[in-house]
């Protein structure tokens, strides 16, 4: 949540403006937040915890899993969501391409930010039930090894997308990107099965999707609707501070010279 | 559009005969790491003989990030990406050009690699259609990734580290097909050669066809 403060923070220092202008610009855009993600900050806030009482305390351990099927409360809708944020990030991606467009920019950014985060939780989570289940943290299997190489190409998608260059540039480089990442997902991914097919031995993964029912059942849907509600809000978070830095790289030294002059101007 | 790969290809191959980059620091250095994986594996030949089709294609990636770096850097000095879009050539003429450049100077790497590990590993070069085919189509992959990812992460002051962490975890296809189909054809792998063969050809096709479509507006905006 650093961020968002370091947004009114810019926001703020603004809004401080004894002039007029510059105070009515930032003054519309001078937070992340808005009633819309207040709401849906709420909900996810209220969502976790319900998450978090059905998850240890009203279903039940499983009957092949034991308790380590806990784990699958996160780690299945986090991978869910994160496939959800890559999915939109391609869909923005091409249109940032198409149109030219800054508002489809950032939030392909935003998509990829949140996106990449939901991964590396998955992965951490996946890796801590492997090592109850399986026993070692990691195994070479398809899915773990996809999952990990895709991680690794949106944190260098973030790289590009952090590179000192003009907002055209920026937008044509990780538009390209993304759509080159999102193409090669299903190459990937195909290469990767085939490999592990041919090791079957090497992997023990007949408990990988176990039968679930009842409580244990709503508490995964439970929580990848939380955890859908809970990217969605971060998303929007991260494309307002996307926009707040734009306009400050835009306005933000126009701004500061009009301060200057107000400054100048008042009686001291 | 195929005048245009030639022109560029040859230019690019003419820079090379001149300042001889690839033959007197990515050949030697390719031998460092060969060396370096003989320490490593402890000289166990046994073992490195069965390592080989693995740290082959390893090496081969390392070697190939290091030319793509240099054939990116090319157009980035002296003004000369003005002049290539001044030129009116095809951006995607330009693109097959810098593959096919990129594609002869990995092939003379993996000759020499092969001939490193054939004299240090004391490696018997088997099944040597399926060798050919698969160095072929494998480095044509490469160089046709290598040349949309040198210009994404170039003219940037982190480009020598960008560019590593880009094209490695893309080019796992690559290295698995490489590395199996190698282990087949060195008849130490179990079946499927030639179908890895054909997932090299996709790889390589699909970033041909990604690439020549977007190096017109990566080469405008830029």
């Amino acid at each position: 949540m650093t961020e968002v403060h370091t947004s009114t923070d810019v926001g703020a220092a603004l809004t401080e403006a004894p002039s007029g202008v510059p105070a009515a610009r930032s003054a519309s855009h001078g937070s992340t937040g808005s009633r819309g993600t207040r709401i849906l900050g709420v909900i996810s806030l209220i969502g976790l915890a319900f998450l978090v009482v059905y998850a240890f305390v009203v279903s039940k351990a499983d009957v092949e899993l034991g308790e380590s099927i806990r784990i699958m409360y996160v780690h299945v809708p986090t991978v869910a969501a994160a496939y959800l944020m890559l999915l939109s990030n391609a869909a923005f991606s091409v249109w940032a391409l198409w149109k030219r467009s800054t508002f489809a920019d950032l939030a392909a950014h935003a998509c990829a930010e949140v996106g990449t985060l939901m991964l590396g939780l998955t992965l951490i989570c996946g890796a801590l039930w492997g090592r109850m289940t399986w026993g070692a943290f990691w195994v070479w299997d398809a899915r773990l090894t996809t999952t990990a190489l895709l991680f690794l190409m949106y944190v260098g998608y973030l790289a590009v997308r952090n590179l000192p260059a003009s907002a055209r540039s920026r937008t044509v480089r990780s538009g390209i990107l993304g759509i080159v990442s999102a193409c090669l997902i299903p190459v990937v991914n195909r290469s990767v099965e085939w490999w592990s097919s041919l090791h079957q031995s090497r992997t023990a993964l007949g408990t990988l999707d176990p039968s679930i029912s009842g409580s244990q059942y709503f508490t995964l849907m439970l929580g990848l609707v939380v955890f859908s509600v809970l990217s969605v809000w971060l998303v929007m978070h991260r494309f307002r501070l996307g926009w707040l830095q734009e306009q400050l790289d835009t306005h933000g030294v126009d701004d500061a010279i009009e301060l200057r002059r107000a400054e100048a101007a008042q009686p001291s | 559009m195929i005048r245009d790969a030639i022109t560029v290809s040859a230019k690019d191959l003419r820079l090379e005969t001149r300042a001889r980059v690839v033959l007197t620091q990515v050949m030697p250095f390719v031998l460092a790491i060969v060396l370096l994986f003989g320490f490593a594996l402890d000289a166990d030949t046994a073992l490195l003989r069965r390592a080989t089709s693995g740290l082959f294609w390893t090496t081969v990636l390392f070697a190939a990030v290091v030319i793509v770096q240099r054939s990116s850097a090319v157009e980035q000095q002296d003004g000369v990406l003005d002049a290539l879009r001044m030129s009116g050539l095809s951006p995607g003429g330009i693109y097959l050009g810098k593959v096919t450049a990129l594609f002869v100077q990995l092939l003379a790497v993996e000759l020499f690699l092969g001939l490193a590990v054939v004299v240090l590993y004391d490696v018997t070069p088997t099944g040597i259609a399926l060798l050919t085919v698969v160095a072929l189509l494998a480095g044509l992959g490469i160089a046709a990734a290598g040349a949309l990812y040198g210009p994404l992460a170039a003219g940037t002051r982190t480009r020598d580290t960008l560019l590593p962490l880009l094209m490695l975890p893309v080019m796992a296809p690559v290295l698995l097909g490489g590395a199996r189909a190698f282990e087949v054809a060195l008849g130490r792998g179990v079946g499927g050669g030639w179908a890895w063969a054909g997932m090299l050809g996709i790889f390589a096709v699909v970033y041909l066809a990604l690439g020549t479509a977007v190096w017109g507006p990566l080469l405008e905006d830029t």
